[in-house]
């Protein structure tokens, strides 16, 4: 990692349902928290790199989110996307410690 | 009389294939030897990608047995390479050292693949993609490996890399070309048409030239296949069917008709690419062999019987040849990849087991995933919602987020709002509070709607609960417009107004509305009340339509309009308005008591037939009184409007607001 990294606190583990997710408002555009059935914690762009839905919006299944839009599935982990066409939505790096989230932005 | 004596070399599928057909023309001609250099029956190649993704055994793979070779008196050397043949001496060598005469000999070796002319390629680690030998390579290096590198990014290598990838490997593909699998998506000259639909994983691309078919690739949705192939044959000039070829045989008026399409195939159409077995060879075997399933079909005529790619074709070959007799594999699919279970088996089980909750449905019944995916789970909590009314609590992260927000998502992420309006009235007040909504939100869009209300399209998400307090203050409630759900009833002016009105049709409309909105459905509902035969109201291509004649009411179902358009069955005629209720009770709870998730009432009743249908409802009046009242039952749990909840209650406060905002 060549930037240093701040670590911005969203929120708590128990503001996100489990197997859900909630929107982080960026100047640049949303990010999406997810949390998964096992209170794992991911953050991605908020952007399908199908057709640019709202993968917040998604079901979450697993380590998996299926876009509301046209059922692209993407990796929480990863962000790519499966299928033949395949994409990738960018990943952020978050902490979780006592509960609490924090999200990793480059300064 | 002594047999000529045949040898193959290759103890592949084509060599076998040629076995089998020198085997139907001449049985016993010839005393066969087979030499095949992998210790192995004959298998299906082909199917070696699903055997290193683990979706198939080497067992499932193989296609004749040692049952087949002894039934033929071939002796079969298997793990014994040739090494030499000398043709004067008309004699074979194998590496093992056995020398045998020959008076036939037929070599179907096929080929090695090329692999990098490069220094290390002789490394252990480093294998091709073309035999179970390989496949337990690349399965025995994923065991201790991480990292795994696939040169060639053709079909073969992204199925190897898939492959490798399911075995826990992180996979890099390196390809010589720009685009992936470019020889099956990107050929070169002529002209090509191409058709996409990424998120069902179809693509389809047909090459012309001079207006003539001169190859197709179809990925996904392979059911036109044997027709391209058919014009490409015959050289047919495609200038009169250029504007609609991308979507297949079946466009136009022949949709509506399944069989349409298997139907216009010629006899001399190839359905089965890999083993070149005709329309016509397939038809014969299910009149004069009696074949049945596509099992049959394989063991006659080995259609479907390699790649698998016409298997859906066959399938209908077989429903169109046998009709209500034939039982299609597909109609009963199982619910998704999760689960070999059939919908039916899920609602059935759900009311035997006693099973209550989505995770305990996964449990007993052994699904393949911990969580399910996007397609079980929202049919999973509709069924428990159903089997266990006011005793199951909605998952709400299973619904589709429409459910979930009571507001249909559109393409930019906003969202559309439309507020009920009870048989397609309104009041002067109405109208008016949803202008002031439509100009306070600055709400793009408003659209009168093919259900007799109005739309405001555009709304964002940050903005639904406002815009929600905004109508319930000026009465109006969800319409369900989002939902598998009631819709709309759609009524005509009717007696109240209308010259020609036998009945007051809005006020049959609105009750009937009244009865059902909220309730949760398969699949969404749509009514219609006419006032008189001649149905302005459209009620003929509703889920449950009323049109009222002089004598009472006449009473439609299983009808819709959209992709497919299906007009109603006539259930039957009533008198009163109370027994109109009551029909209409019925019929819902039976739909949403034994229906498939997704399935609208037209395929349901063309499922189950309108006998049931009738059986049920209409024949026996205690086989109507208690859907009716289960239904009734279960609104009492469904009528509370969703949008006040949410509005004026903080109910799923953290759908509506975003977690954080940064900068």
């Amino acid at each position: 990692m060549n930037a240093a990294m701040n670590w911005i606190e969203i929120g708590s583990v128990s503001d996100i349902p489990r197997r859900g997710a909630r929107v982080v408002k960026v100047a640049d555009g949303d990010i999406a928290v997810f949390r998964t059935g096992n209170d794992e914690i991911y953050a991605l762009r908020d952007r399908c790199p199908h057709a640019g839905g709202p993968l917040s919006a998604g079901i979450v299944h697993d380590r998996r989110v299926t876009c509301p839009l046209h059922g692209q599935i993407s990796d929480l982990g990863s962000g790519q996307a499966q299928g033949p066409e395949g994409g990738c939505a960018r990943t952020l790096p978050v902490r979780v410690a006592n509960g609490t989230i924090r999200l990793g932005v480059e300064t | 009389m002594t047999k000529q004596r045949l040898i193959l070399v290759g103890n592949g599928m084509a060599g076998i294939r040629t076995l089998e057909k020198v085997l139907a023309r001449v049985p016993d001609h010839y005393g066969i030897t087979v030499f095949g250099a992998e210790p192995h029956l004959n298998y299906n190649r082909i199917m070696l990608s699903p055997v290193l993704a683990g979706e198939k055994t080497f067992d499932q793979i193989i296609l004749n047995g040692h049952d087949w070779y002894e039934k033929h008196g071939i002796a079969l050397h298997a793990g014994d390479k040739v090494v030499g043949v000398d043709r004067a001496a008309r004699t074979v060598t194998s590496a093992s050292g056995l020398t045998l005469g020959y008076d036939k000999l037929l070599l179907a070796t096929g080929s090695s693949p090329v692999v990098l002319p490069v220094p290390g390629r002789d490394l252990p680690g480093v294998v091709g993609f073309r035999d179970l030998s390989d496949v337990e390579a690349m399965v025995a290096a994923a065991r201790t490996g991480t990292h795994a590198v696939v040169i060639g990014g053709g079909l073969l290598g992204l199925e190897a890399a898939n492959g490798l990838a399911l075995h826990g490997m992180d996979v890099t593909v390196l390809h010589l070309m720009p685009t992936l699998m470019e020889r099956q998506l990107d050929e070169a000259g002529g002209e090509d048409i191409v058709f996409r639909d990424a998120a069902r994983g179809v693509h389809k691309r047909v090459i012309l030239r001079d207006n003539r078919v001169a190859g197709a690739v179809l990925y996904g949705d392979t059911r036109d296949g044997p027709w391209y192939f058919q014009l490409l044959r015959d050289g047919e000039d495609i200038s009169a069917l250029r504007d609609t070829l991308i979507f297949g045989q079946g466009v136009g008026a022949v949709a509506s008709d399944p069989f349409a399409a298997v139907a216009a195939l010629a006899d001399t159409a190839e359905v089965c690419g890999c083993n070149g077995v005709r329309k016509g060879a397939i038809v014969a075997a299910i009149r004069e062999k009696g074949c049945c399933s596509i099992d049959d079909v394989r063991t006659h005529t080995k259609a479907s019987a390699s790649c698998g790619g016409c298997t859906g074709l066959v399938e209908k070959l077989l429903a169109h040849a046998l009709g209500d007799s034939y039982k299609t594999e597909s109609g009963a699919k199982p619910v998704c990849k999760c689960t070999t279970l059939t919908h039916g088996d899920v609602r059935r089980l759900i009311k035997v087991e006693l099973l209550k909750s989505i995770a305990a449905i996964m449990q007993r019944l052994e699904w393949s995933t911990a969580e399910g995916c996007a397609s079980c789970r929202p049919a999973l909590n509709y069924y428990l919602l159903a089997a266990w009314p006011g005793e199951y609590k909605d998952d709400q992260q299973s619904r589709f987020v429409n459910e979930r927000l009571h507001a249909n998502i559109q393409k930019d992420g906003t969202f559309s709002v439309v507020p009920r309006m009870w048989g397609g009235l309104t009041t002067p007040a109405e109208p008016r509070a949803i202008a002031d909504v439509a100009e306070k939100f600055a709400i793009p869009t408003v659209k009168v709607t093919g259900g007799q209300r109005i739309d405001l399209l555009g709304v964002k998400k940050e903005d639904l609960r406002a815009v929600w307090t905004d109508l319930n203050a000026a009465g109006m409630v969800s319409g369900h417009a989002y939902g598998k759900s009631l819709r709309t009833v759609k009524t005509c002016v009717g007696s109240e107004w209308c010259r020609f009105g036998t009945q007051a049709s809005m006020a049959m409309g609105v009750k009937l509305e009244k009865m059902c909105w909220g309730s949760w459905t398969p699949h969404k509902v749509k009514l219609a009340v006419s006032g008189c035969p001649r149905n302005c109201a459209e009620a003929t291509i509703k889920d449950f339509g009323v049109i009222a004649v002089d004598s009472g009411w006449e009473l439609h179902v299983g009808g819709n309009g959209g992709l497919v358009v299906r007009a109603c069955h006539l259930l039957c005629k009533v008198e009163t308005e109370a027994e109109v209720m009551e029909y209409c009770g019925a019929f819902l709870q039976l739909y949403r008591e034994e229906a498939h998730y997704l399935e609208r009432t037209a395929p349901w009743v063309e499922r189950v037939t309108m006998d049931y249908v009738r059986a049920r409802i209409v024949l026996d009046p205690e086989h109507r009184e208690l859907p009716h009242h289960r239904f009734l039952l279960s609104q009492k749990y469904e009528q509370i409007d969703p949008w006040a909840e949410r509005a004026a209650h903080g109910v799923d406060a953290h759908e509506f607001a975003p977690l954080a905002r940064i900068g």
